[in-house]
């Protein structure tokens, strides 16, 4: 080996190395662990809610730095097996747990609303941007295939003075199993009888028709790419993002636009009748300023811990994230629970023995 | 002792094959329990009253890779006899590594590529035009949506042109020089010599390029899913959209709740496996019978 070819290699290596280093931000690291004696909480679960998570348990890390809460966003599916199987202290899931999946669980797992979230209808007709005003008949009737172009009377009927033109719908709808779905076909299900026995309600389901997009950003895509389509976002992307979403008529014949105060208002309308255990959809509910399709995201918590350490952590993280974290939610565009929610939620922790 | 380390690694390889099969055939079993041989037949694929069909995935995966192969093995094989044989050594190794390097582009970028361009290229010009000239041909009818079966075809012809001319290409060069002297001594003209003598002779080796090229197309994921639409169903128009097993097991394995779903995705990734092998073993087999009156020799 020449000596004299083996130092411009050194020397870039090295430089390289600086380089790298350099060019690292600080921040991203991975999560130390937290100084001893110090207490590491692992969850899993939804991706919907990640960013409100992934601020709460930095902000209460930040009070408690003692306390490293892990927080994976592996999906809803991801969450409900892994704290079935126990690997993890809690999960989080978009679309509550079912009678089947509880039955399995080794000890009671307990559900906490944390925040609210809503889906939209985007569209993209090129001869016409403005606002369109959707029912909950033209919304089932185009995902089931059945309303076919823009300008059925069903979507004419409710868009009074607006031309729309006939020509075919192209329906987005998600390819990857997802709770935005969950919500999205759970409304469906409620407003359409045709559409709760042919299709049903599901984190991925059997679509009648349309294209399959990725993630939010995949159904955004294709929404805009293709002339004359209609898909469902998240109200979060959808803002963050600038997108054109319609309006929905809710149970009471109002027309919604989806906003924070609509989906709280969708949630406080769905308080009175709220089961104990949290499992509630609440698509479609009463109140007039309701939109009617919003839901819950939940945190999975069994009601039995054998470490005490983790219990008193978990019981007093959710105390906060129901008083101070409901404050962070708002500048992240996520909806606060309702108060009545709040109330319930406070007193059901004490369950988590 | 040598010899030993050897079998060993080979074994081991084996037996990581053997574990892999076994873990999905272990894994797949309440999907294969309820549905049986129907797996293989059913069309549907319902997540939400439970009944899985493999069908759509296996069409969809055989077109996308077909439509894909038919596109890059002609290109391929064409651009590797040129740089082989045609193209002045320098061209030819300058533009061989820019080539190879396609090869190492994450499949994520092609999809963003794809969808940026040519899904817009495709649904503007392209499928419009196919249309207006084979319109009548069912392959290409129906609604366009730019993003389909063809989409995802010519992204992966894109994704595996690179194996198809790298190896190829080394193949060809590696033909003796004797071969070509013989054939040019005989009076054949440089082409004649190439297609009839150097081609054959690197036959084997070509072949298989696209053996590999195909077993890449079969499992590719990410660019496929973001421009095939994403839809189980089975059609006989390239602008449909479709679905390949891959892309499914992506999409909605991690969202996959109830037990019998993730048995059904794990026995689609089990399809896919003997899939890939049947067609392996089916292309080998053409080789063998077109071996006899060949001149090719491994």
């Amino acid at each position: 080996m020449k000596k004299q070819s083996a130092f411009p290699l050194a020397l870039t290596l090295v430089v390289a190395g600086m380089a790298v280093a350099l060019i690292s931000e600080p921040e991203r690291q991975w999560a130390a662990p937290p100084p001893s004696p110090g207490l590491l909480i692992n969850g899993a679960g939804a991706t919907f809610p990640y960013p409100i998570y992934s601020k709460w348990f930095d902000e209460y890390h930040k009070l408690h730095p003692e306390i490293q809460i892990n927080y994976q966003s592996i999906g809803s599916g991801g969450g409900i097996r892994q704290v079935l199987a126990g690997t993890v202290d809690f999960g989080a899931t978009d679309g509550p747990m079912s009678d089947e999946q509880l039955g399995q669980a080794k000890t009671k797992i307990l559900h906490f609303p944390t925040v609210l979230g809503a889906d939209v209808p985007t569209y993209n007709i090129p001869s016409f941007s403005g606002e369109l005003k959707f029912s909950p008949e033209a919304l089932a009737g185009i995902f089931l295939g059945k309303v076919t172009k823009w300008n059925d009377p069903v979507l004419t009927g409710t868009n009074p003075g607006v031309n729309l033109p006939g020509d075919d719908i192209v329906v987005v709808h998600r390819s990857d199993g997802s709770g935005t779905t969950y919500v999205w076909v759970d409304y469906l299900s409620k407003v359409s009888e045709e559409w709760k026995t042919k299709v049903g309600k599901g984190t991925s389901v059997n679509w009648p028709v349309g294209l399959g997009g990725k993630g939010n950003e995949g159904v955004a895509g294709l929404v805009k790419q293709t002339p004359n389509s209609i898909g469902y976002v998240e109200l979060i992307y959808a803002i963050q993002n600038n997108m054109p979403y319609g309006r929905v008529r809710n149970s009471s014949g109002n027309f919604v636009k989806a906003d924070l105060a609509s989906v709280t208002a969708a949630a406080a309308a769905a308080a009175q009748e709220m089961p104990e255990d949290f499992r509630v959809s609440i698509t479609n509910p009463g109140g007039k300023n309701a939109y009617p399709i919003a839901s819950f995201t939940w945190l999975l918590v069994p009601a039995k811990f054998e470490d005490g350490a983790k219990r008193k952590v978990i019981v007093d993280f959710l105390h906060w994230m129901l008083n101070d974290g409901q404050k962070l939610a708002e500048p992240l565009a996520y909806a606060p629970l309702p108060k009545e929610v709040v109330a319930k939620e406070t007193k059901a922790i004490s369950e988590v023995k | 002792m040598a010899h030993l380390i050897t079998l060993l690694f080979a074994s081991a390889i084996l037996l990581i094959t053997v574990l892999l099969v076994f873990e999905l055939y272990r894994n797949s079993a309440l999907a294969r329990e309820k549905f049986g041989w129907q797996f293989l037949s059913s069309r549907t694929w319902d997540p939400v009253f439970e009944q899985f069909g493999a069908l759509p995935f296996v069409f969809g995966t055989v077109v996308t890779s077909a439509v894909g192969l038919l596109i890059a093995v002609p290109l391929g094989v064409g651009a590797a006899i040129f740089l082989a044989e045609l193209a002045p050594p320098r061209i030819s190794d300058a533009l061989a590594f820019i080539i190879e390097l396609l090869a190492a582009v994450p499949s994520v970028i092609y999809g963003l590529l794809a969808i940026f361009t040519l899904v817009p290229l495709l649904r503007n010009t392209v499928q419009p035009f196919l249309k207006q000239t084979l319109g009548f041909l069912p392959l290409f009818q129906g609604p366009n949506y730019g993003v389909g079966l063809l989409a995802a075809g010519i992204i992966l012809a894109i994704m595996i042109v690179p194996f198809v001319v790298s190896i190829s290409r080394e193949v060809l060069m590696a033909v003796p020089v004797e071969q070509r002297e013989a054939a040019l001594a005989l009076g054949a003209t440089r082409w004649e010599s190439t297609w009839k003598v150097v081609v054959p002779y690197a036959r084997a080796g070509i072949l298989g390029s696209i053996f590999l090229a195909m077993a890449r197309a079969l499992g590719e994921t990410m660019a496929v899913t973001m421009v095939i639409g994403n839809d189980p169903k089975i059609t006989s128009s390239l602008f449909a959209p479709g679905y390949t097993i891959a892309a499914v097991i992506a999409n909605e394995f991690t969202e996959a709740t109830s037990d019998l779903y993730i048995h059904a995705l794990i026995e689609l990734s089990l399809v896919l496996f003997i899939l890939t092998i049947i067609l392996n073993g089916l292309a080998r087999l053409l080789i063998l019978a077109t071996q006899r009156k060949g001149t090719a020799h491994p």
